[in-house]
């Protein structure tokens, strides 16, 4: 196992890249904590795979140093990484059983037959594939091929991490549960370093104790999943964790008082800004639909089941507001915001309150 | 719920079955005949029984053309296969090689058989052809039309050329199929350049080259033009193959009847090397 650090990574897939948008990672300086788990979260495109990539020593970055555990790694090969990594589709040796598709990554490095054994016979136990060792692979449901991928990874009881790029992708709903589950179980157990790339944030939340979210090539966010809810630091982990997504709307600030068209917002204190597009953020959650407050009008209640999403257009602005089960919409309905979920963002980033 | 029985459903066969018939049954019948019965023209005919298939199976010639067809298809299968995968293993897999590459390899096999034949009647020729005339001159004794051997080489060098584009293509299809994420998994094993071909590889590319194995053997078991066009199946009988001596017997010989008797025979064996192949092949796919 390893701390990982990525020092100050920049990676373009161009020859020569002259500007910012040349480059599908902008900047990356972060440190994985030996034994953490961590999801890497943001939409397709964001360079969460090339970062993947380039832990993992698939992608050599433009820029930037590589270390394990202090140790500079970024000239090495894959295989002297020494990580293991499961990709979005399965990968197995078809024409191998599966005691032989786990017992690959040791042959290959030339481990003693005897210690091959142990070793995917322990790998063979942790993954639940014990009863399957002497079938062929080929035959095998996407999830048990997920779990050869992974096991080829355990086998090898010095990798320095285990990454997954979007592995649950082909998995049945019910499966996913159960595999993540593992997962999680797993890291407890033997306190693997994990890094989990994905785009869907109830994998992200509920894997990792610890989330990346990227956005166009940078880190924008890293946070426990409460921290990413509550304070998220721009206004991209806003919309993109959460469903609905935050409500985001453009207003001047005076004071402790934030002015949206003809309404006054009593802020929790006075925003640290100084110019910029200033922007107003808060949750669904935190928007108390009553009869006291801004007029607003509603155009659509969805009932999601456990709560209804009520969407409204307030001073010409779309907004949408959760309530509870049995709530109804009132006859005149007014919105308020609750203090304690509103941010204040600068131009896309969000500034601290003062008293 | 009942199902309907209406036997009419069958006249919509009706069209399919006059076409078959007029392409393929009539005429396979009228070969049938022809195996069965003597002529000496005129339309006249004698009943000859099974006389030609009993002297067609103890006759030597056909015997030797038969093994001769064998070995053929045997070596090139042997030159083709290995050579086709090492090429397409080694083609580009992007960039502006590919097109260049891919029109290379198409190139043989859009030449006619005959053309292909021709090309190298002249090119092996001992006084005007560049390669005849060359490995003569490099101190090689090389001449397809005297020695048997050197006209071996030549109809096998020649099939080679022709051929292995198609492996090739075959090959390159099964290869570029397969997801980098192989390649990346395989890095991350540790897995060798050869245990990447042995189970990444290999694997991906076995129905393809079934195909190819196939579509290869089938082509040479029944091959005439090219063999015919350069050595005329000689020198002696050295390179006449079984297609070719169907036809010199048929029409050079015109005996219509053992031609015939030939025919079935020849028919009977692609039929059962195919069912042969047909049953491997299905049986491959519900293994998977």
């Amino acid at each position: 196992m390893a701390r990982i650090d990525v020092n100050h990574i920049r990676h373009s897939y161009l020859q020569n890249p002259r500007t910012d948008a040349d480059f599908a990672l902008k900047e990356v300086h972060h440190t994985f904590e030996d034994g953490g788990a961590y999801a890497l979260l943001g939409p397709s495109g964001c360079g969460k795979t090339t970062l993947l990539n380039i832990i993992s020593g698939l992608l050599h970055p433009s820029h930037g140093q590589l270390l394990f555990n202090g140790r500079d790694v970024t000239n090495l090969s894959t295989q002297e990484r020494n990580i293991a990594q499961v990709f979005q589709f399965p990968v197995i040796y078809d024409t191998m059983t599966v005691y032989d598709n786990l017992a690959f990554p040791l042959r290959n490095r030339g481990v003693p037959e005897a210690d091959v054994d142990r070793k995917v016979r322990e790998t063979l136990e942790m993954t639940g594939l014990a009863d399957m060792a002497k079938r062929k692979a080929r035959g095998l449901t996407a999830d048990q091929k997920q779990k050869i991928s992974l096991g080829r990874g355990l086998v090898r009881s010095d990798v320095n991490a285990i990454l997954f790029d979007e592995p649950l992708t082909v998995i049945d709903p019910h499966m996913k549960w159960v595999l993540r589950s593992q997962l999680k179980q797993l890291h407890r157990r033997f306190g693997y370093t994990m890094v989990y790339v994905t785009h869907d944030q109830t994998e992200a939340l509920t894997f990792a104790d610890r989330v990346v979210v990227m956005y166009d090539g940078e880190i924008v966010q890293i946070g426990t999943p409460a921290e990413l809810f509550e304070r998220p630091r721009h206004t991209f982990v806003g919309y993109f964790i959460g469903s609905p997504g935050m409500n985001v709307m453009p207003v001047a600030i005076d004071g402790k008082t934030a002015k949206l068209g003809s309404q006054q917002i009593e802020l929790p204190g006075v925003p640290k800004a100084d110019g910029g597009a200033i922007e107003l953020g808060i949750r669904p959650e935190y928007v108390r639909l009553g009869s006291q407050g801004m007029a607003v009008r509603v155009s659509k209640v969805e009932d999601v089941g456990r709560h209804k999403v009520v969407r409204a257009n307030l001073e010409g602005r779309e907004i949408a507001a959760v309530i509870g089960e049995d709530e109804t919409v009132p006859a005149d309905p007014k919105v308020r915001f609750d203090p304690a979920g509103i941010n204040i963002y600068a131009d896309s980033w969000r500034v601290e309150m003062g008293a | 719920m009942e199902k309907t029985w209406n036997n009419r459903a069958w006249f919509l066969v009706l069209p399919v079955l006059l076409l078959v018939a007029f392409s393929a049954v009539i005429p396979l019948m009228t070969v049938v005949n022809y195996s069965v019965q003597d002529t000496f023209g005129n339309n006249v005919f004698f009943w000859a029984g099974t006389e030609w298939f009993e002297e067609l199976l103890s006759s030597s010639r056909f015997w030797q053309a038969m093994i001769r067809n064998l070995v053929f298809s045997f070596i090139i299968l042997a030159i083709e296969v290995p050579l086709g995968i090492f090429i397409a293993l080694n083609m580009p897999k992007k960039g502006w090689g590919v097109p260049v590459c891919l029109v290379l390899m198409a190139l043989p096999l859009l030449i006619p058989w005959n053309v292909v034949g021709t090309i190298w009647q002249v090119f092996g020729r001992n006084d005007i052809g560049l390669l005849g005339y060359y490995v003569n001159a490099l101190g090689i004794d090389y001449n397809y039309v005297q020695d048997p051997y050197d006209a071996w080489v030549t109809v096998i060098i020649m099939d080679v050329w022709h051929w292995t584009s198609l492996v090739v293509l075959l090959c390159y299809a099964g290869l570029v199929s397969i997801p980098d994420a192989f390649y990346q998994a395989a890095k991350i094993d540790g897995a060798s350049r050869w245990a990447v071909f042995r189970y990444i590889q290999l694997p991906k590319m076995n129905r393809v080259l079934l195909i190819a194995v196939l579509l290869r053997f089938m082509d040479s078991f029944m091959i005439y033009t090219e063999p015919f066009v350069v050595t005329g199946g000689g020198p002696g009988n050295s390179t006449t193959f079984l297609s070719i001596d169907l036809v010199k017997t048929a029409l050079g010989q015109f005996d219509l009847g053992p031609a015939a008797a030939m025919s079935l025979v020849y028919f009977l064996i692609v039929l059962l090397l195919s069912w042969v192949f047909y049953t491997v092949m299905t049986n491959y796919d519900a293994e998977r």
